[in-house]
């Protein structure tokens, strides 16, 4: 009796023990961050530009592993305000910011720490394309780009050493139609509220994306002309739900969407003819063989940009590890990974070094193809002689006409577009 | 209270770690949700706070009848209505199942094999399933494909999809299992001589069932009806899917107010989503006692 008691208590005193060591063990691996493994950064975001190929290059040339929390955009903010310290980067749009910032909860990154950042592209520093001022309603990047210092909560309205995120990609976004069920030119966002498109007609059932495509329609019937559609009153927001209840009403829409996945089976099912799309839904759509046209638009595209930022509590050799990941990503090699994907990389130059020249041509200048464009993973995006939808970077990009937005009446848009939703 | 003060100790300790699972995970959370409720909040934090604006909001303008209903009662009516026609359906069809898997099936093999198939459905992940429906109801979908070609429909019909039908449809080809499991169960324990006996005492077919075999089934009935009431009223993953976003949920509009950070506006609409089940529950046991049952 008294040795199975000692023997108890040996092992209790042993697991305490190993428990102690692995407690120690924990607190000093906290953030995730090995002083003497692989370095490993947790990275939070909607991770739908890092795909394997992107994880694996970056071990090769720099030793980083990445280890995911994928969330969709929503969350992704939800997190920042509710866990600052479960991630050790974050990848977040610009929309985000003015919400972001005021809580303190993200550090302003030091632009003198970042190689490329004078070959950053000039839509997200200045709001210019080739030397052209474009569109910058909404929360275009520049007015949320700039802090007064490291850890200010106030946007600064020149530029400063301190920035809120570093720019790493983004797009302009348009209607996706299906042109063999159309079967004639579209040129307005107005086509999307035409009764001829009746109930095949979608729109996003994301507010604050949703509300910047129902502007564009609302501008382009020329029912209302907003001085911002990126912050409305209370009263343009009722205008605005107010034509799209009736639409809703009529039948106009077949289904809205929430989901990227739900998009790409409305377009490719043929239930919908005429939808707000992102870019990699439509490359989804024509991969199974179906036509798919991010239909440019002559009243222009609603724009949107996404970057890193690190956590307010970051320092020390945590923060050398995820500046050195943000160099290595706008280094080029992930730029050109971006771009073959018809989004933008935000450090333009270097992406250029890594793809081919006829892929230049073709996803950058806007010339027709002069070989078969394949997307990363090595499916054929667009035969020989086709043009990219859109057209060049200066064409596209220069035809913004406003941004993702965070408006004041943020609460009441919300709760507007609950009531069209109800109706 | 005192028949609990004279069951033995080592009952009270069994109940512990149960009693713990659920003050930590249902009591505690479901308490906060309560006083947060009650909380005020802006873009990015909540604020800590005692108003009652977060329920006020909710039911603004709903006593102004001039405008229509409002957004929270039409929520609430679409909700209740959805609710009622899934339970009837999920009732008639999941009861006819277990009376089938319980008096027909002799074999306790092949009752389990009969089982199984009404899990199907339960087999893919949510989305997929949902997503599935369109190559059947969609405008060049199966069913449309038939109406067509047998001239019975001159055009797709397109209420078969992104409809009331087809959020109902989805609600029954899920949940009648949650009817047949406990009904099934009821029938299950129903001693045959008492079967035998209503039959030789004359009683047709329809008699038994109606006289003998419904009355012992409550039990099973009530606690089906509990789950599939539960579940459609705080869905909103299905209802989004299948009605195209186009039909509201309570469960959406918490779902949106939680995205955008109005934790306390969620809150106060989860509380209420909260009381009117447990009254639907309530009314619900009130006609029959479950524990007596058991």
């Amino acid at each position: 009796m008294k040795k199975s008691l000692t023997r108890r208590n040996m092992l209790k005193t042993s697991t305490a023990a190993i428990g102690a060591v692995a407690g120690a063990g924990l607190l000093k691996g906290f953030p995730a961050i090995h002083a003497a493994d692989a370095p490993v950064i947790r990275y939070l975001g909607t991770a739908v530009n890092m795909g394997d190929a992107v994880q694996k290059k970056l071990f090769d040339d720099t030793g980083i592993k990445v280890k995911f929390i994928v969330k969709t955009t929503d969350e992704v903010v939800k997190t920042i305000f509710t866990q600052p310290n479960s991630f050790d980067i974050v990848d977040s749009e610009y929309f985000s910011m003015p919400k972001l910032v005021p809580s303190g909860n993200l550090l302003g990154m030091d632009t003198k720490r970042i190689k490329e950042w004078d070959n950053v592209t000039t839509a997200f520093t200045k709001g210019e394309v080739a030397g052209k001022k474009i569109g910058d309603q909404g929360t275009a990047p520049k007015k949320v780009m700039y802090l007064k210092g490291a850890k200010s909560k106030e946007f600064a309205s020149e530029p400063t050493q301190y920035v809120t995120l570093i720019p790493t990609v983004y797009n302009a976004d348009t209607l996706g139609i299906r042109p063999d069920l159309i079967k004639r030119p579209i040129s307005s966002w107005a086509e999307l509220l035409n009764p001829e498109f009746k109930g095949k007609a979608s729109i996003l059932n994301i507010p604050s994306i949703g509300i910047m495509d129902a502007a564009m329609v609302v501008e382009a019937m020329g029912e209302y002309k907003y001085p911002d559609k990126g912050n409305m009153t209370k009263k343009e927001i009722d205008l605005t739900m107010k034509i799209f209840t009736e639409a809703k009403k009529a039948g106009q829409f077949r289904a809205f969407w929430s989901d990227f996945n739900e998009s790409v089976n409305l377009m490719a099912s043929g239930e919908v003819v005429i939808q707000s799309m992102w870019s990699p839904a439509i490359t989804a759509v024509r991969t199974k063989g179906i036509p798919c046209v991010y239909q440019p638009l002559k009243e222009g595209y609603r724009a949107w940009a996404a970057g890193f930022g690190l956590p307010s509590t970051t320092k020390g050799r945590q923060a050398d590890i995820c500046y050195e990941f943000i160099n290595w990503y706008l280094s080029g090699w992930v730029g050109a990974y971006l771009n073959r994907q018809g989004y933008y990389s935000a450090v333009i130059p270097t992406a250029k070094k890594y793809m081919e020249a006829y892929e230049w041509d073709y996803w950058m200048m806007g010339k027709p193809a002069t070989a078969d464009i394949m997307s990363p993973e090595g499916k054929k995006l667009a035969s020989k002689g086709e043009v990219r939808d859109g057209g060049s970077y200066e064409a596209r990009m220069g035809g913004v006409a406003c941004w993702n937005a965070t408006m004041d009446e943020n609460k009441y848009m919300v709760r507007k577009w609950n009531e069209m939703i109800a109706s | 209270m005192m028949k609990f003060l004279k069951l033995k100790p080592t009952v009270g300790l069994l109940s512990i770690p149960y009693s713990l699972i659920f003050i930590f995970f249902f009591f505690i959370p479901l308490t906060l949700t309560f006083i947060i409720s009650f909380w005020d909040y802006n873009e990015y934090s909540i604020i800590p706070d005692f108003i009652f604006e977060n329920y006020a909001y909710i039911f603004k303008d709903c006593l102004n009848f001039e405008e229509g209903i409002c957004v929270t009662f039409k929520t609430y009516l679409s909700t209740f209505i959805f609710c009622f026609i899934t339970w009837f359906f999920t009732l008639i069809i999941g009861f006819f199942v277990a009376y089938f898997l319980a008096f027909y099936v002799n074999s306790i093999t092949w009752q389990i094999v009969l089982f199984l198939l009404c899990t199907i459905p339960f087999w893919t992940s949510n989305v997929i399933r949902m997503i599935s429906w369109i190559p059947l109801l969609g405008r060049n979908g199966l069913v449309n494909d038939f109406l067509l070609s047998t001239g019975l429909a001159d055009a797709p019909q397109e209420w078969l999809l992104y409809s009331g039908f087809s959020i109902v449809l989805a609600f029954v080809h899920l949940y009648t299992l949650f009817m047949i499991v406990p009904i099934f169960n009821s029938m299950m324990r129903i001693d045959k001589s008492i079967i035998e006996a209503a039959y030789d005492n004359g009683a047709n077919g329809l008699q038994i069932l109606w006289n003998v075999i419904i009355p012992l089934c409550k039990p099973g009935i009530v606690i089906g009806s509990i789950f599939v009431i539960t579940v459609v009223m705080g869905d909103f993953i299905t209802i989004g899917i299948m009605g195209g976003q186009q039909i509201p949920s309570i469960g959406k509009i918490i779902y949106v107010e939680m995205s955008y950070l109005q934790l306390p506006a969620a809150a106060a609409n989860a509380v209420i989503l909260l009381a009117l089940t447990l009254l639907i529950i309530w009314i619900m046991t009130k006609m029959i006692d479950i524990r007596k049952e058991l």
